[in-house]
């Protein structure tokens, strides 16, 4: 990146403006105190699933069906190995350093052994891969949810992963490379194989959803809790 | 959004044998290893054929399940607001709509394996968490983890979380709101409104 925003960047900016415009705006109420602003997150839902409808998830058939399975493998294994660099930085804000030098041990590994990424060998030797971002970081200094907003084109997070995308996509190697074509082919692979890899679940949620909306919600922000404690939350559910 | 492959796969894994007696870790596994040694043999199931999954989950994986427990903690405390009759309408409209589900995801299986974490419990235990993981080529493992519950000498599941989302939990918001909006008919009726619609779609296909 050399000078002024990237179009990534714009576009995270644009994104978060409108999410944020529709906090304040307040909208229509819910009586949910996860989710006070309601009215504008479905319109936001309907407007992100119109565009999946249209744009995004033909793409990802397409490319789901043309590939075979080991390349979209290895296509998942390349994107992968780039977020762990910037999962390891997450690692190491979160103060958790063994997890943080297993990221870098797992980058360093699948970028020469397993050639730029296609290859996952570090899985196999024993580094098992994280998830890690921004908005879980902030989690875990214990800054609060904050409302749920469904951002345009990224879809739900809360106010804090909101301030954590924007950071997240600041850090995003893919989005900042300076080669314009490159860093769109990029975008887009990227976004095909992530969304291909979600086909099935589509089916399942329209399968067991009452409201889809209200079933997305829930399972993110439960996704999220379970996500910042690392997979050992407290038990929520009570009789 | 990767947590929706989640719930996917354990669908697909929240399947069953039987057994008196058996040791809950023990009752997972051989559920699971037994339903998925049939869809990775059943070309009907992988390719589609829904009404053929179903009939599996109603044989392997329903003796194993509380429904009556599920579906009671899902109301949660407008559970006792529901005359016994509908509490049996409620239950059976979400046991179908649950087993709609599992046998979907069934048919979505593809080629994940499952490992089974060390578990360890008291002799006097009646509430265990069984701990799995679904390893997927290409991903980060997704936690699988079974709530079982002792009774009458036999273990049945009460909730499956997925990735850390609780099955259970992930409808009690939905159906305060339907309550709210329309009482307990009202959700009564919005399950088999949503119980036809999926039927209808399947017979179509």
């Amino acid at each position: 990146m050399t000078r002024g925003k990237t179009f990534a960047q714009r576009m995270t900016t644009l994104a978060v403006a409108v999410a944020m415009a529709g906090l304040l705006g307040g909208c229509a109420t819910s009586g949910n105190p996860k989710d006070p602003i309601e009215g504008f997150n479905r319109a936001m839902f309907s407007f992100n699933e119109g565009l999946d409808t249209v744009i995004i998830k033909p793409v990802a058939q397409g490319y789901d069906t043309a590939l075979p399975t080991p390349v979209k493998t290895g296509v998942t294994n390349f994107f992968g190995n780039i977020a762990d660099v910037f999962i390891a930085v997450n690692n190491l804000l979160q103060g958790k350093v063994p997890e943080a030098a297993s990221d870098a041990g797992r980058f360093l590994v699948n970028s020469t052994v397993g050639i730029l990424g296609v290859f996952d060998w570090a899985t196999d030797m024993g580094l098992e891969k994280h998830e890690e971002d921004f908005g879980q970081t902030f989690g875990r200094w214990g800054v609060g949810n904050g409302a749920y907003v469904v951002v345009p084109f990224f879809g739900p997070r809360t106010v804090r992963d909101t301030v954590g995308l924007v950071l997240d996509v600041k850090a995003d190697p893919v989005a900042n490379v300076d080669h314009i074509p490159t860093r769109n082919t990029l975008l887009a692979v990227r976004i095909a194989s992530d969304r291909a890899t979600l086909l099935p679940a589509d089916k399942v949620i329209e399968e067991a959803a009452l409201d889809k909306y209200s079933y997305v919600r829930d399972g993110y922000l439960q996704r999220r809790r379970s996500l910042i404690h690392d997979g050992n939350a407290p038990r929520a559910i009570e009789d | 959004m990767k947590w929706l492959l989640g719930m996917v796969a354990s669908f697909v894994l929240a399947a069953g044998v039987s057994a008196e007696e058996m040791a809950p870790d023990v009752l997972v596994k051989n559920v699971t290893e037994e339903v998925l040694s049939i869809v990775r043999k059943d070309k009907d199931i992988q390719s589609g054929n829904h009404k053929k999954a179903i009939n599996l989950v109603e044989a392997k994986v329903l003796p194993h399940f509380n429904f009556g427990r599920m579906t009671q903690l899902a109301v949660a405390r407008d559970w006792r607001q529901a005359a016994p009759a509908q509490q049996k309408t409620l239950t059976d409209e979400f046991h179908t709509l649950l087993v709609r589900t599992y046998s979907k995801a069934l048919t979505e299986y593809k080629s994940q394996t499952i490992d089974y974490r060390p578990f360890k419990m008291q002799p006097a235990d009646t509430d265990v968490k069984v701990r799995t993981e679904i390893k997927q080529p290409g991903g980060k493992p997704i936690q699988l983890d079974y709530y079982l519950e002792k009774q009458n000498a036999a273990w049945k599941v009460y909730d499956i979380e997925v990735g850390g989302i609780s099955l259970i939990t992930n409808y009690r918001e939905s159906f305060a709101s339907e309550i709210r909006n329309g009482g307990i008919d009202g959700l009564i009726k919005s399950l088999q409104t949503k119980n036809k619609s999926g039927e209808a779609a399947s017979v179509k296909k």
